[in-house]
Order: C-alpha cells, then sequence, then structure tokens
C-alpha cells in the first residue's frame, strides 16, 4: 500500500531524513517511536506533501503510484490522511463548511455524487457519535478555541468522516487523558479492515494496548534504527531510548 | 454641460472652469446651496487638488485622476426618467425603497409603490432645499470647506444628490436602497450632495450601491451629511462597484447625539480609485459608532479609508475594523484617526486594520493615530499586514480541498470577520455571494444589469 525507499529530506538546508525504508501492507499497523526532534512528523509532512519539506532521494509510492509531485490535496483524495500533531486554528472558516467541502471533493474523486446537505448532516451525526464529538464544536471554526484534547479528538473525528486508506496519526495520543485516548483508539479501530492501514507516531505505549501494532519501529537522527513486533513498545517503556542510542553507538 | 479648459496646473484649470460655468451652478439652485457656493471655491482655490504633500492625502496620488478632459453636468437629464427599466439591483428578499442618483441627479423611482413610513422624506437634494429650507438648516456644518479640499469643491459645484428624512420615533422598516449610476457618452465628473436627517428615537437603514455603467471614465466626488438624533439609530451601508477607469471619491460625515447608534459599512468591490473619507463627531454621551470597511482589489487598483472619530462627549464608544484583500499589483491604505478630547471621559475606542496581501508586489499602508487629551479613556488599536497563512492553507488541502479552494475559503474567512457584521440579512448573503464572486476573480454585479460590462 505504502512503499517508502530510500528517502531522504530537508528542510531549510537541513538534512532531517537520511534514507527511511519502510513498507506498509494492507490490513498492518505500523507504530513509529523515536526521540524528539527524531523526524517523526518530518516524515508525516513529507507523506502528506508538505512543500517545505524538499525531498533529495528516494521514493514513495501509495496504491502503486509515485505520490512525491502529487499536490497534498490528490493524495488525500487518493486515502492518504494525515492526523496533525498540532492542529492549526483557521478563524473564519466554519467546521461545517469545512467539512462538507472535504468530504464532497473526496466523493467526487472517487466518482460519487456529492452529499445534499441532509444527507451530510446525518453522516456528521453518525460520526459525532462515534467519537463522542459535541456540537459545541462543530459549530465552531475550524480548531478555533479548541482545547489541545479537543483539537485531536477534531482530527479523528474527520479521520471517520473522511474514511482513508491509510491514516498517520502523529501522536495523537499526546496530552490525551484515558477516555480520550480509548475515543481515539475507537476511531482507529472502527476504520480497520483488510483494506487499510495505519502508521501510529506515538511516544507512548499505551496507545498501543488499544491499537495493537503489527510492527514497531524506532526512528532516530532520521533514520529506522530497529524493527520489530510490539514487544519492542514494552521494552522501550521500561528502558527508555538509552539503550537504543547505546546500542547504535556501537 | 461644460468641458474643462487646459491649462498646465490642474488646480487653475478648476479655478477657471468654476468662473466659466459659474452662472450655471447658480442658476436653478436653491439659496440654501448657492449661500455656500463662492466661499466653498474660494476654500478650494486655497487649498487646490490634494497631494501627497497634504498629510490628509499622502496616501493617495489624485493627480492622475483629475487630468482627464471631463464633462459635467450642471443639468439634470429628464429623459432618462425610467431608470428602474434600465437598472434594477436586485438584493433578494431585500424589499428596499429604492431611489437613483444618475450621474449625480436624483431620480424617484416612478414605479416603485414604497412603503416610507409618513413624515419620511426620501427625495431630491435639489427640491428639498428650496420647498424645506428649514430641513437643512445645518447645511455644509460638518463638511467643512476649509478642512478639505474635496468637500470645498463638491459644496462649490453641488446641485443635487439624495435627501433623507426621518422624523421623530419614526421607524423605517424596510431599507431605503440608492443607485448611483454613471454612465455617458464622454467622460464625466460627478458632483453629489446627499444629505439625512434622523430625528430623535427613529430608525432606518441606508444602502448606497454606486456603479459605472460604461467604461468611461469618471470621477464622482461625492458628500454626505447624517445628522442622527438622540437615541437615532442609522445603519448606512456602501457598496462601491465601479470599474478599472472610474474614480470614487466619497466622504462621509457624521455627528451623532446623545444615545444614538450609527455602523457604516463600506464594502470597495471594484474601481480604479477609491478614497472613503468618513468623519464621526460624537457629540451626545452614551453614542455608539461603528466603522467597519472591506476592499477587494486587484491590477493597479488603489482603495484609501482615511476615518476620523471625534469623542466630543463622554461615555461614547467606537469600534473599527477595517480589512482589505490586496491581489496583484493593486495598493490599500488606512489611516484611521481617533481623537479624544478634553474631558470626554470613559471613552471606549476601538480600532483594527488586517489585511491581506495576496502577492509580493500589492502594497499595503497603515496609519493610526491616536489623539488623547482625557486621562480615563480605554483606547486600542492594532494592524497586520500579512500573506494567506500556508499552515492553515496546507490543512485545508491535507483535508483534499484544492489549493485555489482552500485559498478562497481563507480569503473568506478573512472577509467573512466584516460581513458577518453586516445586519441586514438578506444583504448580507448577498454581500457575502459578491465577496464570494469577487475572491474567484469574476466580476461581481450586483444587479442584472443590461450592461454587461466587462471592466
Ligand atoms: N519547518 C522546519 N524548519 C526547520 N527545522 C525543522 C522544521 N521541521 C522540523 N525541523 C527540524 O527537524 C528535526 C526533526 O523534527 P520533527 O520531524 O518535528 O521531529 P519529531 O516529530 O520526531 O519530534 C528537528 O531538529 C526540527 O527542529
Ligand atoms: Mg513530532
Amino acid at each position: 500500500m505504502l512503499s517508502i525507499k530510500n528517502l531522504y529530506a530537508s528542510v531549510e538546508g537541513m538534512e532531517i531524513l537520511k534514507g527511511i525504508n519502510l513498507e506498509v501492507k494492507p490490513g498492518e499497523v505500523h507504530a513509529i517511536m523515536g526521540p524528539n526532534g527524531s523526524g517523526k512528523s518530518t516524515l508525516a509532512s513529507v507523506l502528506a506533501g508538505k512543500e517545505e519539506y524538499e525531498v533529495t532521494a528516494g521514493e514513495v509510492t501509495f496504491l502503486g503510484e509515485d505520490i512525491l509531485d502529487k499536490a497534498p490535496e490528490n493524495r488525500a483524495k487518493d486515502g492518504l490522511f494525515l492526523s496533525f500533531q498540532y492542529p492549526v486554528e483557521i478563524p473564519g472558516v466554519p467546521m461545517v463548511n469545512f467539512l462538507k467541502t472535504s468530504v464532497n471533493e473526496h466523493r467526487k474523486h472517487r466518482g460519487l455524487k456529492e452529499l445534499t446537505a441532509g444527507e451530510f448532516l446525518k453522516l456528521m451525526r453518525e460520526k459525532m457519535d462515534l467519537v463522542d464529538m459535541h456540537t459545541k464544536l462543530t459549530n465552531r471554526m475550524v480548531n478555533e478555541g479548541f482545547s489541545g484534547g479537543e483539537k485531536k479528538k477534531n482530527e479523528i473525528f474527520q479521520m471517520a468522516m473522511l474514511e482513508p486508506k491509510l491514516a498517520i496519526l502523529d501522536e495523537t495520543d499526546s496530552g490525551l487523558d484515558i477516555d480520550a485516548l480509548r475515543v481515539v483508539a475507537n476511531g482507529v479501530n472502527a476504520l480497520k479492515s483488510p483494506e487499510t492501514a495505519a502508521i501510529v507516531i506515538t511516544h507512548y505505549q499505551r496507545l498501543l494496548d488499544y491499537i495493537v501494532p503489527d510492527f514497531v519501529h524506532i526512528l532516530y537522527k532520521g533514520r529506522i534504527v530497529k524493527t520489530a513486533g510490539k514487544e519492542l513498545a514494552f521494552e522501550l517503556e521500561e528502558k527508555g531510548y538509552d539503550w537504543i542510542k547505546s546500542e547504535i553507538k556501537n | 454641460m461644460s468641458v474643462l479648459v487646459d491649462k498646465a496646473d490642474l488646480s487653475l484649470k478648476y479655478t477657471a472652469h468654476y468662473n466659466q460655468v459659474k452662472e450655471q451652478l447658480f442658476e436653478g439652485s436653491s439659496e440654501v446651496l448657492n449661500a455656500q457656493r463662492n466661499k466653498a471655491f474660494q476654500n478650494f482655490v486655497m487649498q487646490g487638488i490634494p497631494t501627497r504633500k497634504n498629510e490628509n492625502y499622502k496616501y493617495t496620488n489624485l493627480n492622475q485622476a483629475f487630468l482627464p478632459n471631463f464633462e459635467f453636468v450642471h443639468k439634470k437629464d429628464e429623459k432618462e426618467t425610467d431608470l428602474s427599466e434600465v437598472f434594477r439591483c436586485d438584493v433578494p428578499q431585500l424589499n428596499t425603497n429604492l431611489a437613483l442618483v444618475f450621474n449625480g441627479w436624483f431620480h424617484k423611482d416612478t414605479n416603485e409603490k414604497g412603503d416610507l413610513p409618513k413624515g419620511v422624506i426620501l427625495d431630491s437634494l435639489a427640491s428639498i432645499s428650496k420647498e424645506r429650507p428649514e430641513l437643512l438648516e445645518k447645511y455644509a456644518s460638518l463638511a467643512k470647506t476649509d478642512e478639505d479640499p474635496l468637500v470645498a469643491l463638491n459644496t462649490a459645484y453641488a446641485k443635487d444628490g439624495f435627501f433623507i428624512y426621518v422624523p421623530k420615533n419614526t421607524i423605517v422598516e424596510s431599507p431605503i436602497q440608492i443607485i448611483n449610476l454613471l454612465q455617458s457618452e464622454k467622460d464625466t465628473f460627478s458632483t453629489q450632495r446627499n444629505f439625512i436627517l434622523i430625528e430623535e428615537g427613529a430608525k432606518v437603514q441606508v444602502l448606497l450601491c454606486d456603479h459605472t455603467l460604461n467604461l468611461k471614465k469618471y470621477l464622482s466626488n461625492s458628500v454626505t451629511e447624517i445628522f442622527a438624533g438622540n437615541n437615532a439609530e442609522v445603519e448606512f451601508y456602501t457598496l462601491q462597484n465601479q470599474h478599472n477607469g472610474a474614480t470614487n471619491l466619497n466622504s462621509v460625515f457624521i455627528e451623532q447625539q446623545r444615545d444614538s447608534r450609527v455602523t457604516t459599512h463600506t464594502v470597495s468591490l471594484h474601481g480604479g480609485l477609491v478614497r472613503n473619507n468618513l468623519k464621526f463627531i460624537l457629540n451626545g454621551e452614551n453614542a455608539e459608532a461603528n466603522l467597519y470597511g472591506m476592499s477587494f482589489m486587484d491590477k493597479k487598483q488603489h482603495v484609501d479609508n482615511f476615518t476620523q472619530v471625534i469623542h466630543a462627549k463622554p461615555h461614547c464608544e467606537s469600534n473599527q475594523v477595517y480589512k482589505n484583500v490586496l491581489d496583484d499589483t493593486s495598493s490599500g491604505a488606512f489611516s484611521g484617526q481617533i481623537h479624544v478630547v478634553r474631558d470626554a471621559q470613559k471613552t471606549n475606542a476601538f480600532q483594527r486594520n488586517n489585511n491581506l496581501l495576496l502577492t509580493d508586489n500589492a502594497n499595503m499602508q497603515t496609519k493610526p493615530q491616536l489623539i488623547i487629551d482625557a486621562d480615563d479613556v480605554k483606547c486600542s488599536h492594532g494592524a497586520t499586514v500579512g500573506q494567506i497563512d500556508e499552515e492553515a492553507l496546507f490543512y485545508l488541502r491535507a483535508r483534499g480541498i484544492d489549493e485555489d479552494k482552500a485559498r478562497l475559503m481563507m480569503m473568506n474567512a478573512f472577509a467573512h470577520e466584516v460581513v458577518k457584521e453586516i445586519k441586514l440579512e438578506a444583504l448580507r448573503d448577498r454581500i457575502d455571494e459578491l465577496v464570494d464572486k469577487r475572491l474567484q476573480g469574476e466580476v461581481a454585479r450586483c444587479h442584472d444589469c443590461a450592461y454587461n460590462c466587462d471592466c
């Protein structure tokens, strides 16, 4: 589904990603862990198509197509979803307009009819229930005045609305209490099918209690330095990153 | 009709012209208007056409605008009485009392039944100033000819415009809509003088729509004086939609008495050069003034909003929010002066100017100016000049919204903060739609006019 080969990327002349290789197959859940500043968000941004990150080498295919030259909106419509680590507030753009435009752009791309206002509201209510989203949030401007947790929940809500094929969650669990964490996990698990996949970027093993990964990768200084099963997450939780760092040195 | 003679110095050219047409200006005009004429002209001669050396006009060069050999319209064109046939402004669900001002001359819409309450007058300034001079006692008292050359020039040349009177405690339910049309076979200089008198406890909404109906060069120099009595409520909307070869010089003066509330919205959708002078005098306690403005400029268009709010009495409040979206090589200016006079304690004065530049070549000048001579006041001002938030743009695109659409959403969002303050719902929806069209690069026509000029 997603194939990253020898990916190098830099920002403002600084090389951040230094040869990433990653294969994600349908039905799989991959966790990416690693100390702050390793390049996890950079990887997520490059995949989503953020222009300030320059890809200097390597290739990325999604569903068999090279996506590095694709506009972010087209990657999204192909089914790639990024839950942002820091969702931005957009004053003046109402949540409902934003979501409706977004959903209908996706539908047009899939050759489906645009939803009417009524159909859209019905879909929205259904998904709001799924992630326990309040109308007090959907009645506002995009992320405006949302708390940190509400912003994360809103990301999962959007994911539920858009039903992507590949979801990349960038520290969606950070700063969430256990209830919110469960909501996030429910959202991800509801989407889970043999045709979909997820990449979960996290610092904590606790999210992985709910979203069980098939693989855990450690990203360090722009490279994936270790890949193992879910037990690696426990190991990290227990020992921290220092042992990885020293292992690499040797 | 008369044409300017060509002289090297522009101001001299206008001086010569005045002397040449003076008789036509006095002829048929009321005493009220004529009484001001010569003095006004002397004041114009003293000041001349404002240049950038004039502190109040430092961001706008008017020279080019005054250059063409304009024709003046000193007489009403009686043939055009059924303009409503030519032109229908369609703001859906907005049931208005309609009037037209054609090249500066007032025409009542003969087809419109209208439902103005008893005592309310919507008529021509030329005729009311003859028939009811007592209603114009304060004529030219706010628009002072020695303070601004454009006001002086207007007062010297003024022959007509609209007149609105709402007597004490009268509430006008449907808005009064005035459509200002410019249409001529020659480049034309139009002088329009308006007067609005709203008595104590009265309430009215006025909507002005400025249009050009062909691509001739136009210079419109208009002056409006508005008097709001105790506890009066006035909403005053101006929608400017002229072509790139038009100059719109628009000066509005408002005096408010105790407990009154006046809100202005100045929406510059299109025009070559737009200068809006807006001066408020809060002359009674507890008065509230709201000044909203937005403009959407592209190509070489220029817009300059110059506001003055004078807090002359204590316990008054003023709010100003001006926003500009500037594309291509367009330019904008905002100068906002707040003057709190001595003893105007407990004043609340707020001002904000936000600007969105869509290209590196667009240019914005913004200059707040606070003059505070009282000690117990709350004043704040802020200005931003920026580009579209790239992070927000990426967020929208990452949700499948293409770049153009995402930009449009962002621009609409930027403007919407001002649009949402429009209280007339039908007008608000219409303006939302016009703004959207304008931002999409379509010619935003706010009417079904027969002239599909591609301006
Ligand atoms: N837009 C940017 N401009 C400059 N440096 C950046 C930018 N984005 C990321 N970096 C740098 O790249 C490195 C990796 O950052 P990031 O991908 O956010 O790490 P992580 O998500 O793993 O904490 C850091 O050193 C960070 O400072
Ligand atoms: Mg990060």
